[in-house]
């Protein structure tokens, strides 16, 4: 049986058979519409959540599959005092896949210890959101076309915002990715993130304080949001959430192929004014998320076009 | 100073100066019944100064405690008041419940009777990362 906590527990050429099956979703829907029928996904959702859980859920749906679970730790045993393996132990026997969101890092490997049907991380706290780096790879190979020789300017709150950690993890495993990181000094991304890239021969990166300065050699920008519930003080979120707004105007310099993205939700981090401009796809890159989520639980599941690829 | 030799037990040498208490409360040595001597700040060729324990009892030692502690410690094993084995230590693999993870985040701060799971990731460093949250521990500065 296997579980997503991580990506690297998928190699290269599984990951690439998911986004080839993710591609063969988008081109026919109605092949796989009742894949997943008499499977439930359960979603366990222990921080609040609007794309990620919808999305699962939606993902489901269309596979012709149903849905439980629950939107907060206050809805759940949980508020209780409940542990996460006892938890899952109990769904594991209501639902053929959980969908796991949790505010403790590394919560997903305890699931994943006990549980008796496949986990997804569905985001633990600041450390990984696997299935939003899928979703990015995803917009990625669409949009830009390939998933190497890139520069990938990595833009807000690279300490906490766990997409970031997620994506250069799975990045660095394909040739040729240069990371540029935009961030204040307290927000910059861990020592393990940075790691990560020096030990991949080929992929490299640079640190960098302005937006501006770096915009011209970017292929990607990818911003993220300076995450409130991540900072134990209050003070400190105040201080640091608007260092980097990007505008209309700051795309100025930019390449006209460029993509903007973002995991959503945003606060005030992309302008308005971004949205309609031909750089923005993190719109589309939520749409994205669906049918990669379809593809993931195929994969997991072992059924249809995902039967053999994990 | 004199300290008596030991007939059945072990030396723990090359213990780094000042290192010596933390290998003892690690151990838990304060547990045992026998004699038990820590000897710091000994002249050293090799070190300059070194710290040594002395057991008067042949125990079980955890190794992968010691290793994290200080690889550079040598175990000497006195049998009959002879030296019957030297053994050096190597950084260990993998540690389980010799140190907790600090991050406030990870889930082994809230989850009851979880192993605490550490992974060497640079040996040269002596860098441990847990396997939960990634949080990184470094055995020589910790």
């Amino acid at each position: 049986m296997r579980h997503l906590i991580d990506n690297r527990d998928l190699t290269v050429s599984e990951t690439d058979a998911l986004l080839n099956l993710a591609d063969a979703i988008i081109a026919n829907p109605r092949d796989y519409q009742d894949a997943c029928a008499y499977k439930t996904i359960a979603t366990l959702f222990y921080e609040p959540s609007t794309r990620t859980r919808l999305s699962f859920e939606a993902a489901m749906l269309e596979l012709g599959g149903r849905t439980l679970g629950f939107a907060s730790q206050d809805t759940s045993s949980a508020s209780k005092g409940e542990s996460v393996a006892d938890t899952i132990r109990v769904v594991s026997s209501y639902a053929d896949i959980i969908a796991m969101r949790h505010p403790k890092e590394g919560a997903p490997v305890i699931a994943a210890k006990y549980a008796g049907v496949p986990i997804i991380n569905a985001g633990d706290g600041g450390h990984n959101h696997p299935t939003q780096t899928l979703t990015d790879l995803l917009t990625i190979r669409r949009e830009v076309g390939r998933l190497s020789d890139l520069t990938v300017g990595l833009c807000g709150d690279l300490k906490f915002g766990r997409t970031v950690h997620s994506l250069v993890g799975a990045m660095v495993r394909y040739r040729q990715v240069h990371f540029v990181m935009i961030s204040p000094n307290e927000l910059k991304a861990p020592d393990y993130v940075l790691e990560l890239i020096d030990r991949q021969a080929g992929c490299s990166y640079e640190i960098c304080t302005s937006m501006e300065d770096a915009m011209d050699r970017l292929d990607i920008l990818y911003m993220t949001r300076v995450q409130r519930e991540r900072f134990f003080n209050e003070a400190d979120y105040v201080r640091l959430k608007d260092s980097f707004i990007l505008d209309a105007a700051k795309l100025h310099g930019a390449k006209p192929e460029m993509i903007v993205m973002h995991p959503l939700p945003r606060v005030n981090e992309i302008a308005v004014n971004v949205d309609g401009t031909p750089f923005a796809k993190y719109f589309e890159q939520a749409r994205y998320g669906k049918y990669i989520r379809m593809a993931l639980i195929l994969g997991l599941l072992n059924l249809s076009g995902g039967a053999g690829i994990l | 100073m004199k300290i008596d030799e030991i007939q059945n037990g072990i030396v723990l040498d090359h213990i780094k100066a000042g290192r010596g208490m933390r290998v003892y409360h690690t151990l838990r040595l304060d547990t045992l019944d026998c004699t038990v001597a820590i000897i710091k700040n000994v002249k050293s060729e090799k070190m300059g100064k070194k710290d040594i324990i002395k057991v008067d009892e042949a125990i079980d030692i955890d190794l992968d405690a010691l290793g994290f502690i200080d690889p550079n410690i040598t175990i000497n094993i006195i049998r009959d008041g002879e030296l019957v084995e030297k053994r050096c230590l190597c950084a260990p693999e993998r540690l389980v419940n010799v140190i907790r993870c600090k991050n406030p985040r990870c889930i082994t701060s809230s989850e009851q009777e979880i192993d605490q799971i550490f992974l060497l990731r640079d040996a040269e460093k002596l860098t441990y990362r847990c396997i939960y949250c990634e949080a990184a521990y470094r055995g020589k500065e910790s």
